[in-house]
């Protein structure tokens, strides 16, 4: 199945990445290929193969519950573009809570 | 697009149209520190004083699991009778908000902690057994104040300024299965069980349970199906429940909508609604017809959660005794019928008597108070039993202090009244108003000789072998007393004087 | 004498200012005085911390001098890859969208190389947040391969191995994901390796794919990198992902280097068609090498090896596009388009256009599209068995075998721009490197040799089981030594793209 542009379009949406016309027509292109490469892993029979997600088996890893010094609030909005009131400013979210 | 206020009258909607309901309640653990990381996890700090490279979700921070909080699930888990996953994931959510500091919550997909569990919930004289489908662990997002709006909600704001020591609290998911067959009685059932889980939640010391504190959360499930049809409708999802109340009538409220809905011919969309507190009505939020694909995958930043045997059955042995559990035996304790403790739990005044026993009363001592006099009182003010500025230790006070006989029921009455207006404790209470049950019989006899000189006509009468005319010189002594006369000893005085 | 000390070894450093004959001062500044000179032309170093370097040499003097005890690397500089934070330097991990960024918090290898004594010179080049093969993807410019400065000196920790080449620092710190340090290492003919997964914290390394990210060492001698390899590795309570075990004995197997007796296995999948002549024939002159030092080299099949690329290309893009979702604009870093009229969602699709480069485009829309509802099973969870099978067949082959060699990347440095239009061009730099990638295991580049029709050089792939990264350096120090031996001098003498002082 061919990655068309408006496939690439949807795919930008979700990421949100806000591409030109040419570069939708640009990465159509360049994703259809690599997904046709990629695509060789189905060629793989592996029916009752588990996944892995980690190299080791390596399982419980936890924290005690104990406070550790917090950054304050001056480093934690140091970077921050638009910082007000001790919070981070951000522009009006047009999606729901 | 319009939304058409059009409801149908409940008792016609449930004629013509049965309700299933679900509930997804979230719960935030109350553990020292958050889920992933060691910041503080306490409420009400100033903004962005609790957070660190890991809750900010800043490029290179990596999370690492409490153990607490894994440990409070299970309990929770164990207390709703579900199985615990000999080996669980986290995984990622992944959508884009601001109040998310990753753009991904760190939840569970999949391979949840616990799954296939119950909750028996009394509604009335029957006892309801809602299906626990599964219990997660996950993280909890920051908080967004919207501003420049007219309501401070979203809609209409100019921007938002965000506060992540929210960002990160663990948080514990319990989804029910559907619950069909709760027919007209659906609302109450949703909120019946959403007062229990509260409960067990609270005797399980997980959490502070508090819904306006939004330590406890609700989403409700609603859908109607025409009756005998045997499918079930469309569903949607009502949220800002922010009490049990809301619970109550936002199932009411969608259940009338829906039909009307149906009635007219149209149909119901599925779809996020937001509940208003103050009209009772929810209204559409984001549509759930283009279902959001959260692309769900394995965290790779953690490792599998594989609860060990052992570590459950220590987790089970020391659960505490559950609110169900805990019922059962207070009624046997104090031989009460259902009918009687249902009373007790419609009322609120369950933990109330038990702890007015706890400190000495008798049960039925305890219970008349709360549910007699307290409770009237409360209704009268508008308040809860539980917020009357009267204490079990009070109530189990002037219990004692009319057992052993230096108040009178009138008198304690009083003393009741004292407690309402905050004077003070009982026996202060007592010595400031000078309630004390006059006991002295030197004192008595003088109100006694002086009623039965005052009424000759009655004393001849009980001379005469009438003793039931007694009662009118007990009220004159009473009356001369100020009413702390031991009516029962004034009385015996009375005949001696007079046989 | 400076010029003296930017070619000594870090070993031979730390001995030197240990024994007071030099001072880490002057070692430092020999060293910033070779960055300053070569610099402009290798591009290998995004920020330069002069005043901090030296302020962490004079604190190492003042121990000497009090008469503590110093560590083995102190004093030692170090070229630290872009994507390790750090407290006093920014980290833009070669990225427009984290220019300038200040991180209020140090990566634990940061911490480790402090408390170690290093000197921290500055922050390297690299492909844009590691996705690259030779630091083109940089949003601040490519660096350049000191052997020849119009070909690309590998990535994407090509900056890190740029600096070590061109003698601008004895270490460098780099990442290794797909091949990220094993193939600028092969290409810039310096010693790299890629620890055991989860053998070095990741806490403080910003993330390109988690589940195969592995911060290691980079240097001019199998002993160095043993030695860098020992101070930045071990359990760290931060990382979940990192292994509670002691550190391999690295160092006494690099000083060890004898492969009498040993098992080699060379992989038949790796090799043949779309390999350079050259690089075919240096692997056939180290296999034979080998065997003249008395192991025993057969040939292994490690049949799911053929699906490693696009695994790896389903893999990584897939935990990429969700852990580069956090680069928004929001919190920190750039923000585009906040005119007070638009909404957050436009800013944040404006600021990640306009911060990321087109292979980090490409890769977060590919990832997005491996993981959505109806694919992820066809694509990420296909992807995720055939790693099953690969770790398979690297425990089915360490049956046979000690240790498996192959070249580390099918060619040599390629000319810049050659393959900057090519994504899946680029790609193929990786077919050697990646098994062990998915597979977890520890695997190093050491030099072989020059290819013969272009005189650059050639890297050598060992690979060793999951926790057996002392094996890496038993065999590359048994290779490097006899190499070093008929060469009769170090390889670096003949880079001759820094015709310099």
């Amino acid at each position: 199945m061919p990655i068309t542009r408006d496939e690439v379009a949807h795919l930008a949406m979700l990421s949100r990445l806000a591409l030109t016309d040419a570069e939708l027509d640009h990465f159509a292109g360049q994703l259809d290929a690599i997904v046709n490469a990629v695509a060789r892993v189905q060629e793989v029979a592996a029916d009752q193969i588990p996944p892995t997600s980690h190299a080791l088996p390596i399982t419980n890893v936890f924290r005690d519950d104990v406070i550790v010094p917090p950054l304050s609030a001056d480093a934690a909005l140091a970077e921050a573009p638009a910082a007000e009131q001790g919070r981070f400013r951000v522009p009006r979210i047009l999606a729901e809570d | 697009m319009t939304e058409t206020r059009e409801l149908l009258p409940y008792d016609e909607a449930l004629s013509r149209y049965e309700p299933v309901i679900g509930l997804e309640t979230h719960v935030e653990l109350g553990t020292a520190t958050k889920m992933f990381c060691g910041s503080p996890a306490t409420f009400g700090a100033e903004p962005n004083t609790h957070v660190c490279p890991v809750c900010l979700g800043l490029p290179g921070s990596l999370p690492v699991p409490n153990r607490a909080a894994i440990e409070y699930t299970i309990k929770i888990g164990l207390a709703l009778n579900c199985s615990i996953a000999r080996s669980c994931r986290f995984a990622r959510k992944n959508y884009f908000y601001p109040d998310m500091p990753k753009n991904f919550q760190i939840s569970q997909y999949d391979e949840p902690l616990c799954t296939e569990g119950w909750l028996d919930v009394a509604v009335g004289e029957t006892t309801i057994r809602v299906g626990i489908e599964r219990v997660h662990l996950e993280e909890d997002t920051g908080k967004s104040l919207h501003v420049g709006g007219a309501t401070g909600r979203i809609h209409g704001a100019d921007h938002s300024l965000v506060d992540y020591n929210r960002a990160g609290i663990p948080l514990v998911e319990v989804v029910t299965k559907p619950i069909p067959g709760t027919d007209d009685q659906a609302p109450v059932v949703a909120r019946a069980y959403v007062t229990e889980l509260r409960d067990l939640l609270r005797a399980l010391d997980v959490s502070d349970v508090r819904m306006e504190e939004g330590s406890l959360r609700c989403d409700v499930n609603t859908s109607i199906a025409p009756r005998g049809s045997n499918t079930w409708g469309t569903r949607t999802e009502t949220k800002n429940v922010n009490s049990l109340r809301s619970v109550e009538r936002a199932v009411r409220f969608e259940i009338e909508r829906q039909a009307a809905v149906l009635d007219s011919g149209g149909r119901v969309v599925q779809e996020t609604r937001h509940f208003h507190e103050d009209s009772g009505t929810t209204t559409a939020g984001r549509s759930k017809e283009e279902a959001q694909d959260y692309r769900y995958f394995p965290e790779p930043d953690l490792v599998p959660v594989a609860p060990s045997p052992e570590w459950v059955e220590e987790l089970r042995a020391a659960l505490p005794e559950l609110p169900a559990a805990r019922r059962a035996r207070l009624q046997a304790e104090w031989n009460l019928s259902d009918l009687d403790m249902a009373a007790l739990g419609n009322a609120g005044a369950l933990d109330l008597v038990a702890e007015t026993v706890a400190a000495g009363a008798q049960p039925d001592q305890a219970r008349n108070w709360w549910l007699g006099e307290l409770s009237r009182r409360a209704n009268e003010s508008g308040t809860e039993l539980a917020a009357l500025s009267v204490t079990p230790a009070d109530v189990a006070r002037v219990c004692a202090l009319v057992a052993e006989g230096t108040l009178n029921d009138r008198l304690a009455r009083q003393v009741l009244d004292g407690l309402l207006a905050g004077e003070g404790s009982p026996d202060e209470i007592v010595a400031a108003r000078g309630l004390a049950v006059v006991s002295d019989d030197t004192a008595l006899l003088a109100a006694v000789d002086q009623a039965i000189a005052g009424n000759p006509e009655v004393a001849d009468k009980i001379r005469s072998g009438k003793t039931a005319a007694a009662g009118a010189l007990v009220g004159a002594v009473m009356k001369a007393t100020g009413g702390r006369a031991d009516a029962a000893r004034v009385r015996e005085l009375i005949l001696q004087r007079l046989s | 004498m400076t010029s003296e000390l930017t070619r000594m070894t870090a070993a031979e450093l730390a001995a030197a200012i240990a024994a007071g004959e030099t001072s880490a001062v002057e070692v430092t500044q020999a060293h910033l005085d070779r960055i300053g000179s070569v610099d402009g032309r290798v591009h290998a170093f995004l920020h330069v911390a002069a005043d901090a370097a030296l302020a962490a040499a004079v604190a190492v003097d003042h121990r000497r001098k009090a008469g503590e005890p110093l560590g083995p690397l102190a004093g030692v500089p170090v070229a630290l890859k872009d994507v390790f934070t750090t407290t006093d330097m920014p980290t833009t991990c070669g990225s427009r969208i984290l220019e300038g960024w200040q991180p209020p918090y140090d990566a634990t290898i940061t911490d480790r190389l402090r408390r170690a004594g290093a000197v921290i010179l500055g922050k390297a080049n690299m492909d844009e947040f590691a996705m690259g093969s030779s630091t083109e993807n940089s949003a601040f410019g490519p660096s350049r391969n000191p052997w020849d400065l119009s070909r690309v000196p590998g990535g994407s920790s090509g900056g890190s191995s740029a600096a070590v080449t061109a003698f601008e620092a004895p270490l460098g710190v780099g990442t290794d994901t797909g091949g990220s340090i094993r193939q600028p290492a092969s290409v810039c003919g310096i010693v790299g390796v890629k620890p055991t997964y989860g053998g070095s914290s990741r806490y403080g390394v910003v993330a390109f794919a988690s589940s195969l990210d592995t911060p290691g060492p980079l240097a001019r001698t199998v002993l160095d990198a043993a030695l860098l390899h020992q101070a930045m590795s071990g359990h760290d309570p931060m990382d979940s992902t990192s292994i509670d075990a002691p550190v391999p004995p690295v160092v006494a197997a690099a000083r060890q280097a004898d492969v009498s007796g040993l098992r080699v296995g060379v992989v038949s999948e790796l090799g043949g068609d779309g390999y350079q002549a050259g690089v075919l024939a240096r692997f056939g002159e180290a296999v034979e090498l080998l065997e003249s030092l008395g192991a025993k080299v057969t040939e292994v099949s490690c049949p799911h090896f053929t699906y490693a690329l696009p695994a790896y290309y389903l893999i990584a893009p897939s935990e990429c596009s969700s852990n580069l979702a956090r680069f928004d604009g929001m919190r920190y870093g750039l923000r585009v388009g906040d005119d007070g009229t638009r909404s957050a969602e436009e800013v944040m699709a404006l600021t990640r256009a306009a911060g990321f480069g087109p292979e980090i485009k490409r890769r977060i829309m590919l990832g997005t599209y491996a993981l959505s509802s109806g694919y992820y099973d066809a694509y990420y969870g296909k992807a995720q068995q055939v790693r099953t099978l690969i770790i398979r067949d690297f425990e089915a082959a360490f049956e046979q075998v000690d240790v498996l060699i192959s070249p580390t990347t099918p060619t040599t440095a390629f000319p810049i721009g050659e393959r900057a239009d090519d994504p899946i061009a680029m790609y193929l730099a990786d077919l050697c490197t990646i098994p062990s990638d998915l597979a977890g295991n520890a695997a190093i580049s050491v030099p072989c040799g020059l290819a013969p029709e272009d005189g650059l050089p050639v890297g050598l792939q060992i690979m060793a089981p999951v926790l057996a990264d002392d094996r890496l350096y038993r065999v590359g120090a048994a290779v490097e030594a006899a190499l070093n031996d008929r060469r009769g001098h170090p390889l670096l003498d003949e880079a001759k793209g820094l015709a310099d002082d």
